[in-house]
């Protein structure tokens, strides 16, 4: 019985579109190995890399010394010092700019998405895209012939900072725009219908919303400055002993102990540069891991 | 973008109080300190540079010397610098740009929808990586590992100008050629990312209809999701080969000087503007042989600046549409 229905269901012919021609059935198949092995390939330098990085360079970090001491006094053949100093000088460095470049660059996004209307706005918007395209090297140079050749100022590592914050201030005015577009229009409205002024509502309301995202954003952005090297080769002298101060003297960070050591043809030479290059890449690593829990546990929440 | 309703802070018509008006005008500042930034950079750069390009004894745009030595008789022009530059910057963007595309493509169109966000971070890990290493990593381990391969390339290929033996040994890897290859791996995040948020906004409306009319995988891509993105991924590629020119400590870690002036070989060697100046960084002690490296600055910041405005309006022009 159901078999005779079954037949009389069937249609005469069978639907044209089923089979598709080999052709295009090929064609679909090679894109999808074509854009499989692209992203394959991406991965071929970064595991290559990491692993030449940590091989060439763990022994390093596996002495306390290299944790707790400087260069001092130390021979470039000796597997002996350490890169506290050097560690010292990044963080400082980035410390630094961090505290000139975060007030500007979230004030500049304040700007942008509370006040900004008309052309000021579009420049503003246009320089900052223009500024994150800046090379680091013209940043240096600048920063060169304004605090060096102008004010006839000496090379230290507040000159570096200077530069750094060049290339900072981008990245930060972005994520904070971008957080505080994220606060709900709610808030804003709820918070001036009590009467509460524009600027106190921005200051009480709009930026501790997005505070998450915000320290999000700087932490990223230090986590990027921290490993340039242009500024560090143009602005501040390498030393091998500890320096705290930011106004005077030369001081070295990982990316200038790396530079000035590759020049030092002995092996603890180079255990010292693949050591430092790992110091540093766990540095930035560390920065992106805390700025990824914060943006986490933090988020605005969006309905 | 200036349309008023339903934009934060649109607010307008409340009565004016102290407050808001230092508050603004803190913000406005603070905006129009960037733009002054860039103003200065530009202005700066300018006056440490001229005073040098009328002292300079050579052309400054078709000679290949580049001799500061002696303040009192510059010689420098930026012929090879701005041939190194283009040509490490072309070979990394030839690379990395199909490359991007591909990833791009398997980030939003191929990877289970749970894995996407993982490999896309895996991606962006190669930005994290600062360029220094990059440089250690080019010199010291892809450059030997690339040789042969450039050994076979010019062999081969040698009677095209852009293969043929260049004016430093094949072996020591410093060439432009293995510039290039480590450039494009730092571009690869760049444009990946770009490119991976355009994509990802295709209309669905679009990507359904391909489908409902029996299209395959490929074919919804090549008539829905690639149209759609095409002028985002351009800019992105744009950003990338701005950033590619500035490229400063990888460069000059991984290129070979060379005593003889530039051809249009991938086998060169020689220096690119980023590489030359921080090259010189530890001799800036006069003032106009320094205005020298000052004046490759300027012209280096005038062509990443026309580059980027270029990415900008490309990107704009899309938002608009």
């Amino acid at each position: 019985m159901t078999t005779t229905a079954s037949t009389l269901d069937r249609p005469a012919t069978p639907p044209a579109f089923q089979a598709i021609s080999g052709s295009r059935k090929a064609k679909n198949i090679l894109a999808t190995v074509l854009v499989t092995a692209a992203f394959l390939v991406a991965l071929v330098p970064l595991v290559w890399l990491l692993v030449t990085v940590i091989a060439r360079g763990y022994s390093a970090l596996l002495s306390s010394d290299w944790w707790t001491h400087s260069l001092k006094g130390v021979l470039p053949k000796e597997f002996a010092g350490g890169a506290y100093h050097a560690i010292i000088g990044t963080l400082l460095q980035t410390l630094v700019c961090a505290v000139i470049a975060v007030p500007i660059g979230v004030l500049a996004a304040v700007y942008l998405v509370e006040y900004g209307r008309g052309r000021l706005a579009r420049v503003t918007t246009f320089m900052v895209d223009i500024l994150s395209g800046v090379p680091s090297i013209v940043a240096a140079l600048f920063i060169y012939a304004l605090w060096i050749s102008t004010l006839g100022l000496d090379q230290s590592a507040i000159a570096v900072s200077l530069a750094l914050v060049l290339l900072m201030l981008p990245v930060v005015v972005r994520s904070t725009e971008e957080m505080l577009r994220l606060v709900p229009q709610e808030l804003r409205e709820a918070s001036y219908a009590l009467g509460v002024p524009k600027w106190k509502t921005i200051v009480r309301i709009v930026l501790p919303t997005a505070l998450s995202g915000v320290v999000t954003g700087v932490m990223l952005a230090m986590a990027r400055v921290m490993g340039e090297t242009a500024p560090v080769l143009v602005l501040v002298g390498y030393s091998k002993s500890i320096n705290f101060n930011i106004f005077d003297g030369n001081m070295t960070s990982l990316p200038l102990l790396i530079y000035n050591e590759l020049n030092n043809p002995n092996p603890a030479g180079q255990l010292r540069v693949w050591g430092a290059a790992l110091t540093l890449i766990i540095l930035i690593m560390l920065f992106n891991l805390v700025a990824a829990l914060v943006s986490r546990f933090s988020a605005i929440k969006t309905k | 973008m200036t349309s008023d309703s339903g934009q934060p802070g649109a607010r307008t018509a409340a009565p004016r109080r102290p407050g808001d008006t230092i508050f603004r005008t803190l913000t406005t500042g603070a905006g129009l300190a960037i733009v002054i930034a860039i103003a200065l950079i530009g202005i700066f750069l300018l006056i440490k540079a001229v005073p040098s390009l009328l002292a300079d004894k050579a052309n400054f745009l078709f000679s290949a010397d580049f001799i500061t030595t002696d303040a009192n008789n510059l010689m420098f022009g930026i012929r090879d610098l701005l041939i190194v530059t283009v040509l490490s910057s072309l070979v990394a963007l030839v690379i990395a740009m199909p490359v991007s595309l591909g990833i791009a493509l398997f980030l939003t169109q191929y990877a289970p929808a749970r894995l996407s966000r993982p490999f896309a971070y895996l991606v962006d890990l190669l930005a994290a990586v600062p360029s220094i290493v990059y440089g250690l990593w080019g010199i010291l381990v892809l450059g030997p590992a690339l040789e042969p391969f450039e050994t076979w390339l010019n062999h081969v290929f040698g009677w095209f100008p852009l293969f043929a033996t260049g004016n430093i040994p094949l072996a020591g890897a410093g060439t432009i050629f293995t510039v290039g290859v480590v450039l494009a791996v730092m571009l690869l995040p760049i444009i990946t990312s770009v490119t991976r948020e355009v994509f990802r906004q295709t209309p669905v409306m679009q990507i359904e209809g391909a489908l409902a009319l029996g299209a395959t995988k490929w074919e919804v891509i090549r008539t829905t999701v690639l149209p759609f993105g095409r002028s985002g991924y351009i800019a992105a590629s744009m950003l990338g080969l701005g950033r590619a020119l500035g490229e400063t400590v990888a460069v000059l870690l991984i290129l070979h000087a060379s005593p003889k002036s530039s051809g249009f070989s991938l086998f060169d060697g020689g220096y690119t503007f980023a590489s030359k100046i921080a090259s010189a960084a530890s001799e800036f002690n006069q003032a106009l042989s320094t205005g020298a490296y000052i004046a490759a600055g300027l012209v280096l910041f005038i062509l990443t600046f026309v580059v980027n405005a270029v990415a900008r309006s490309i990107a704009r022009g899309k938002a608009a549409a």
